[in-house]
């Protein structure tokens, strides 16, 4: 056992496999203890808030000020209003009004702006701007001026009978807060999804949901695959006919077609991630009774096997004894194939709409349901898809890796 | 004395196992064979004699590696050469190989003709494909085989019939040796009988010059071959002609080895078989001494200690016992 | 010799498959085999030597013919007709690499054969005894066994444990298929004298099965010689062998290689 194991754990691609795995495990199983709470409790209002840091700027005000003289800071303040795009905007107003620019350098910002400031005129109603283009020139025109010219700004709170404004602090653009003083700083480090919820955290939840859908499918598969295929395989006969025969109606039928229907006629309701597994697992037995019944039926003319019958062993001691510890290791990796697969077509099932209900559970499938409803890939709201696009990859890949290793090791015709 | 076809000196080849451990398959094995003359080995199974054939041919492979002595073909020392080489100018040419499965080597779904047009494309591009009939059909009368094989499938001959042909193209090149390593175990008495038959046509017709037949079943080399040679773990223990081999042996395995034949003729019944107890040694670490000692019966303690290289002792015989020639035939004399 | 009968079978016959792919593998074959009779059934590949063994083992059932078992009709129908069957009859088989069970050690083996014996409730020494009486019966130790699996023995050992297991289980008949044909001929000649031990020493009636016709010749009283699903000849082992009838076993006796007489090599 020990030297089959660290065979096992002498080939790469097996270790390569294992490392994957139990990464995803740990990050699994380690996450909610570090970020604890639902989740699927909506953080933010509003739809795919950005991956970043955010500082709640209520508390902000209220925090102790640090001056800090920074002479890159009105260079920094201006580059945050003044993208490149809008540089691009501000050359297409100059040619609009017919305004020379001679050889200006786009990036030059103090030229740009001094041509700006010169030129610009909010009456000026140049030939096919629309009024859209003309608004977003204005705003521009002011977010500049605001940059440019540095005046402090009023904090104050309204008086609630009166109406009145009473300052409470003005803040320099010297002024700083130390992040640590924030009383309320929210880390999303893959922003959030549709719904405004916390997306790494609904990913760890889901990877568990999925796994778990992977194992209930992956087992019942294989279950009902190793029985039917030692039924058939070791009796033979006219119970391997009938067998065979329900099996190659499967074979014909694809297994998704099938898992779609029965899904459908489940209805929404009903389909909680267990039902969905149970159904997964119910259509995905069929190569796994396949591949047992030929390794059994090889197995069966075993001088091994007569000898168990002469000693007068029945055929459940025989099964157990002398057919399943030859094939343990065969079911072992079938199970492994059967998991990931599992996992795959839930992820596909739910991606269809057919996965399990959609408010109770994240899984792996309806965050990519969710994000593909929402239109993230359209949008450029990488995170809350790629993400999970990813977990899927390495899950499948992981447990693929790990049983083409135990392949390597159990397999005697790919042994070097 | 006839010209030697095939001379081999001190050869050492090694097998490397998946766990990195050495087996020293053939340890030290010589031999030479004349023209027109063959040669059987005989052996228990894991004595190296199927490792033996292999590295006779120079063309060595994972996980068998060469590691020293010479190999002399015609007076062309192959053991030198690059595998690349060999594998042109020496495979087929010089040397063929038959082994034991040979007739599953045959691709079910070509013609027989074509894997003769295959050879000749190599070996002799200048022939066209009716000379290359032409010549294939008269091989093949001459050795007795049905001119409708060349355009048949190999499915659709019989196993004996398969194993036939096969040897017929690898000796189309007219090879100086042809190593067959159990070419009839796995055929029925009758088609042994005609493989057996075919060999010995080819060497009486001259299209092989010397043959190295190696099998575990004694009677048949006793028919087949001029001398046999036993191995025993990984050494060549002794050698003789046919007859004095079977009738008259000296090494002490030996002795058990001829003990074991049984045949259906008369007096069999009343000969008692001999057996050797025990197993062979472990060839990753091969006892110092004699090989045997541990499992012969006439052993000493200096036999565990001292080996023996092979000595003459008599026309054409040698062997790697301590014990003087005389010694052991009155050893077995009295039982 | 005795007479008395001890496996007898009338018109045994076994057909594989139906329709176009039916195949007679035993076709009609008649036997006697008597109580302390050492008898060979030889054939070559294909000629359902297997196949009868098979059905003498109850292992198959027999299409068509009656198979008699101390001179009644043997019923094997049920599984206790078929359990106490097989504390008669037992095999050994041809190779002994896959006769093991490789998940289960050697004394688990031996103990399975004791516990059919009815001793499953025997002391633990005395199991140990009879253990080690059955070894040495076939030369082996059992002290150098013990908590030892099959795989870790040579061939003609694991044959020869077959044997022990033979000596414990003490069946009237053993069938033997190809006991021989996958182990040195060293160690071919011990197995050899095993058999003819348990035959010699506690009268069980061996059906040895082999494809070496000089072998059948050398070690039984009595053989059969089968082609293609029939018994062409039978009878004592040297009228047979020395002085044959059939046509198919003068061929069979001319084609293997022998010592003393001329190998014919032109007949083919």
């Amino acid at each position: 056992m020990k030297h089959i194991l660290s065979q096992i754990f002498h080939t790469g691609k097996f270790t390569m496999g294992f490392c994957i795995f139990m990464g995803i495990l740990l990050l699994m199983v380690f996450y909610p203890l570090i970020n604890p709470g639902d989740p699927l409790k909506i953080v933010s209002i509003g739809t795919f808030a950005r991956p970043g840091t955010y500082i709640s700027l209520y508390d902000a005000v209220d925090s102790r000020l640090n001056t800090l003289k920074l002479d890159e800071a009105p260079a920094n303040r201006l580059e945050s209003v003044l993208k490149m795009e809008d540089r691009v905007k501000m050359v297409m107003w100059f040619e609009a009004v017919e305004i020379p620019i001679g050889h200006l350098n786009i990036h030059d910002t103090e030229a740009l702006l001094a041509l700006w400031e010169e030129h610009y005129d909010s009456t000026v109603r140049p030939e096919g701007m629309t009024k859209a283009d003309r608004n977003y020139f204005q705003r521009l025109d002011e977010s500049l001026n605001r940059v440019l010219v540095t005046k402090e700004k009023i904090l104050a709170t309204r008086d609630a009978s009166t109406a009145e404004l009473q300052e409470i602090r003005a803040i320099e653009d010297t002024d700083y807060v130390n992040l640590k003083n924030v009383a309320n700083v929210k880390r999303l480090p893959l922003g959030t999804d549709n719904f405004g919820r916390d997306v790494l955290k609904e990913l760890v939840a889901a990877i568990r949901t999925s796994l778990v859908i992977g194992l209930i499918a992956g087992t019942i598969a294989t279950l009902i695959g190793l029985t039917l295929g030692l039924i058939s395989g070791f009796i033979g006969g006219i119970v391997d006919d009938i067998i065979m025969f329900v099996t190659n109606i499967f074979t014909v039928i694809p297994a998704f077609v099938l898992l779609i229907l029965i899904s459908y006629s489940i209805g929404q309701d009903q389909r909680g991630p267990t039902t969905v597994a149970v159904v997964i697992g119910m259509t995905a037995w069929v190569w796994t009774a396949r591949a047992v019944r030929s390794q059994v039926i090889s197995l069966r003319n075993r001088d091994h096997v007569n000898l168990s019958k002469l000693s007068g062993h029945n055929l459940f001691l025989i099964i157990v004894t002398d057919i399943l510890p030859y094939i343990a290791s065969y079911v072992v990796m079938a199970l492994i194939l059967q998991i990931s697969g599992a996992i795959l077509a839930e992820a596909q099932l739910s991606m269809l709409g057919l996965g399990p209900k959609t408010t109770e559970v994240p899984t792996l499938g309806l965050m990519m349901n969710w994000s593909m409803l929402y239109t993230a890939h359209l949008n450029g709201y990488w995170w809350a898809y790629f993400p999970v696009l990813l977990t899927i990859a390495l899950i499948s890949f992981s447990l693929n890796l790990m049983n083409t290793g135990l392949d390597q090791v159990f397999n005697p015709t790919l042994r070097d | 004395m006839g010209k030697v076809m095939l001379e081999v000196k001190d050869l050492k080849t090694k097998y490397i196992t998946r766990f990195k451990e050495d087996v020293y398959a053939v340890d030290g094995v010589s031999l030479t064979i004349e023209e027109g003359k063959s040669l059987g080995i005989a052996g228990e199974s894991g004595c190296g004699k199927s490792t033996l054939a292999l590295s006779l041919m120079g063309y060595y492979f994972a996980p068998l590696h060469y590691m020293s002595g010479d190999i002399i073909i015609d007076g062309r020392n192959i053991s030198s050469l690059d595998p690349d080489d060999i594998r042109k100018n020496v495979l087929g040419k010089e040397i063929a190989y038959i082994p034991q499965a040979a007739m599953n080597a045959l691709n079910p779904t070509r013609r027989i003709i074509r894997f003769i047009e295959d050879v000749m494309k190599v070996h002799k591009p200048e022939m066209t494909r009716p000379e290359v009939y032409e010549m294939a059909r008269k091989r093949f009368e001459i050795l007795g085989l049905p001119e409708k094989v060349l355009n048949q499938f190999a499915v659709e001959l019989s196993g004996g019939m398969k194993q036939r042909t096969v040897i017929a193209i690898s000796t189309i090149l007219s090879p100086k040796v042809l190593i067959a390593d159990e070419p009839s175990s796995a055929l029925d008495v009758t088609s042994q009988k005609m493989v057996i038959k075919m060999l010995r046509d080819l060497m009486e017709k001259g299209y092989i010059k010397s043959m190295i037949f190696i099998t575990h079943e004694l009677p048949l080399l006793y028919n087949v071959t001029d001398d046999i040679m036993v191995m025993y773990a990984g050494q060549i223990v002794e050698r003789g002609a046919s007859k004095e081999m079977v009738f008259d042996p000296i090494h002490p395995y030996s002795k058990g080895l001829m003990g074991s034949i049984i045949v259906p003729e008369t007096g069999t019944r009343e000969h008692e078989l001999i057996a050797i107890p025990g197993t062979p040694p472990n060839l990753k670490k091969p006892p110092a001494g004699c090989r045997f000692a541990a499992r012969c019966k006439f052993a000493t303690p200096e036999c565990r200690v001292y080996s023996m290289e092979m000595h003459e002792f008599g026309e054409g015989r040698s062997h790697r016992c301590r014990f003087s020639v005389e010694h052991l035939r009155e050893v077995y004399a009295n039982g | 010799m005795a007479k008395e009968l001890c496996l007898s079978g009338k018109n045994v016959t076994k057909i594989f498959g139906f329709g176009d792919k039916k195949t007679i593998a035993v076709n009609h074959v008649d036997f006697n085999f008597h109580v302390g009779e050492f008898v060979s059934i030889v054939g070559e590949s294909g000629s359902g030597k297997t196949t009868l063994a098979k059905m003498l083992l109850g292992l198959i059932h027999e299409s068509e013919g009656e198979i008699s078992f101390l001179g009644k009709p043997r019923d094997i129908k049920g599984r206790k007709q078929k359990r106490e069957y097989w504390k008669d009859i037992q095999a050994i088989f041809q190779d002994p690499f896959s006769s093991y069970n490789v998940f289960h050690k050697i004394d688990a083996v031996l103990l399975d054969c004791i516990k059919m014996r009815g001793g499953k409730n025997l002391p633990h020494d005395k199991k140990v005894e009879m253990m080690t009486e059955a070894c040495s019966f076939v030369n082996l130790k059992f002290e150098e066994l013990t908590n030892k699996y099959p795989f870790e023995l040579s061939g003609g050992q694991m044959q020869r444990l077959m044997i022990a297991r033979i000596f414990l289980l003490k069946p009237k008949i053993l069938l033997a298929d190809e006991p021989t044909s996958m182990i040195d001929a060293c160690s071919r000649a011990t197995i050899l004298d095993m058999l003819q031990n348990l035959r010699n020493e506690i009268g069980m009636t061996i059906i040895f099965i082999t494809h070496d016709i000089g072998l059948a010749y050398y070690i039984s009283d009595t053989v059969y010689i089968m082609e293609k699903g029939n018994i062409v000849e039978y009878g004592p082992a040297e009228q047979v062998i020395l002085h044959p009838s059939a046509d198919y076993t003068k061929r069979l006796i001319n084609d293997v290689p022998k010592i003393h007489e001329e190998w014919d090599l032109s007949t083919v």
